[in-house]
């Protein structure tokens, strides 16, 4: 890592801390930096502390949790698949989690126990994955990753299917919030969803980030990364299973957000390249940063509502990405 | 006594799943070390099937491929990257990376998932760059790059490995008569001064007659013919193989090289009114 590299994730990581004061600052409640930094040190007021530590702070760390894993996982799967169209959604995942919410909402479980929706969505993300990865490896020798296209193409459209189906006999109060998740939110945010997802994310982003050398190899082509020492099939394999479960934790606890994915890895590339040992500590920097950011916006702007995290995440970061698209040649 | 071959194979047959002949069968070859060695062949007779063999990305039916006398599967993949240098063909990236990103790739062998290059490895592809003449570029993107450009990017990025053997699939392709000679000149530079063996696919006849020790020339999969240039190059062996009529002469000189079989490929028959 050279000192440009290390000054640039810094500049990151002050911009994704810079994020996090404001977020700790503003909502329901303005409370000033100071206050926010007496109650994160247990000191202050029974209010204050009650709204920062239980409140805003859990709800932060998911955002950059998960936007972090997010922009980690797009990273990988543009990489893995050599197309830069790639982004966390493409192979299936999300349709299979929405199946399992979705149903999770119909039949009134989400009611009885609100837990059975994370848990029914992470179902269905495994659900998908395995599908996806026994078509994928039951039609070539080894992993093609052009039929890992195609299979995650053919089980998203399916799942998509029986969403519609199960959309179709819901009632309008259940419509709406199946709709609701599937446009993603962070509202639900509390510690133990954090302390399981940072416990399940944390070894999981570590992995890949040990294979940036490898990816770096696979983009270039399959077999390039064979012939400079790259045990192409194992690779192929453990990134895509590693990012798959990442991002099926992330649709547990957030539903599906959209862009971050795609846009923050292509962000990246076009100020500084395609190396993957810059790429994707820096995709999981402003992935955690811009999504911090955007749940910010979704909490705060229309205020005492809230608006869909995917809404926000698509409607300022594509025009930000159409700008930094048109004034950097590609 | 002669030295152990660097790389050999015995009684070489694969077939791609679901064809009907044999892509190669038979081959036996034994390339000697610091040797440049040229496959030869028309169209579809075999030549990166070889390649691919010898390299250990596809599994021969039978017989073995032997490196350091060693199977070649029997190598992990990264101590045969040590080893052996590749100048694939056709290869395109799909992201924008720079020259020296992608010639510094080369040193990913030696460095493992995580080792920061060290002083040896900035040396290697600096050193590697610029005996491929394209040090000016360094920080340029490839896809700004003309073909031959990236061609010898390739070839850089496969000297920075600092390989013992250097396979190349047809190397020259796309490039103009400065830059194909030069890759020549280098190549023989590579066998005769540093020692590295090398294994070339070409579809140059001449130029593999002038540089090449020994030449194998496939067609439909067999081994037709085995040698020095001169005992290949023969005008019955050529038109029985390329279907095409010619004459063989001698390279007239000035050069090292005068003497070396020359084929010269005749024009068809006069139409007639």
């Amino acid at each position: 890592m050279t000192p440009r590299r290390v000054a640039r994730l810094a500049l990151l990581l002050i911009i994704a801390a810079f994020v996090f004061g404001v977020s700790m600052t503003i909502g329901a409640a303005h409370l000033p930096l100071r206050e926010v930094i007496a109650a994160l040190g247990g000191a202050g007021d029974e209010t204050t502390r009650a709204i920062v530590l239980h409140l805003r702070l859990p709800r932060a760390v998911l955002a950059l949790l998960v936007g972090g894993a997010l922009g980690l996982a797009g990273a990988v799967f543009q990489a893995l698949l050599r197309n830069p169209l790639a982004e966390p959604w493409v192979l299936g995942v999300s349709g299979g989690a929405a199946v399992g919410a979705v149903t999770a909402v119909v039949l009134g479980w989400s009611l009885l126990a609100p837990w059975s929706v994370p848990l029914a969505a992470f179902a269905g993300a495994l659900l998908a994955i395995l599908l996806v990865l026994r078509i994928a490896t039951y039609a070539a020798s080894g992993l093609d990753t052009r039929v890992l296209i195609l299979a995650g193409l053919v089980v998203a459209a399916f799942f998509n299917a029986v969403i519609q189906l199960l959309l179709t006999f819901a009632s309008g109060e259940t419509f709406r919030s199946a709709l609701f998740w599937m446009m993603g939110s962070l509202a639900a945010a509390d510690w133990t969803s954090v302390v399981l997802l940072t416990a399940y994310m944390l070894p999981a982003m570590a992995a890949l980030l040990l294979m940036a050398r490898p990816l770096n190899l696979l983009a270039v082509g399959e077999e390039t990364a064979l012939y400079l020492g790259t045990r192409v099939e194992r690779v192929k394999l453990a990134s895509y299973l590693i990012a798959s479960l990442l991002v099926a934790a992330t649709v547990a606890v957030s539903g599906i957000i959209g862009f971050v994915g795609l846009i923050v890895p292509h962000a990246i590339r076009l100020m500084w390249g395609s190396d993957h040992q810059l790429l994707f500590p820096a995709s999981v920097l402003l992935g955690g940063g811009f999504l911090l950011a955007a749940d910010t916006a979704a909490r705060t702007v229309a205020a005492p509502a809230e608006l869909p995290l995917g809404v926000i995440t698509a409607l300022v970061g594509v025009p930000l990405f159409v700008l930094l698209l048109t004034r950097r040649a590609v | 006594m002669r030295a152990p071959p660097i790389l050999e194979t015995s009684e070489l047959r694969f077939q791609y799943p679901g064809a009907i002949r044999p892509a190669l069968d038979g081959i036996d070859i034994r390339v000697e070390p610091g040797s440049l060695y040229a496959v030869i062949g028309p169209n579809g007779s075999g030549k990166s099937t070889l390649l691919r063999l010898l390299l250990g990305a596809l599994y021969p039916n039978h017989g073995a491929v032997r490196y350091l006398g060693q199977p070649v599967h029997e190598w992990t993949r990264r101590e045969l990257a040590k080893q052996v240098g590749v100048v694939p063909q056709g290869e395109d990236t799909v992201f924008p990376i720079s020259v020296s990103e992608l010639v510094g790739m080369g040193r990913y062998p030696h460095l493992g998932m995580l080792r920061r290059p060290g002083l040896q490895d900035r040396q290697a592809v600096e050193e590697a760059m610029r005996r491929c003449d394209v040090i000016e570029f360094a920080a340029r993107p490839i896809s700004r790059l003309s073909g031959g450009e990236r061609q010898r990017v390739l070839i850089a990025r496969a000297l920075a490995q600092r390989p013992a053997t250097l396979l190349l699939d047809e190397p020259t392709v796309s490039l103009d008569i400065r830059h194909e000679m030069e890759i020549f000149e280098l190549l023989a530079e590579l066998t005769g001064v540093d020692g590295v063996t090398v294994i070339l696919v070409t579809h140059h006849l001449n130029l593999a007659a002038r540089y090449a020790e020994r030449l194998l020339l496939l067609d439909r999969g067999v081994a037709v013919a085995e040698g020095a240039p001169n005992e290949v190059l023969t005008r019955a062996t050529i038109e029985r193989v390329y279907e095409w009529p010619v004459v063989v002469s001698a390279h007239p000189g000035p050069g090292r090289d005068a003497g070396a079989p020359q084929l010269t490929p005749l024009a068809g028959e006069p139409a007639n009114e």
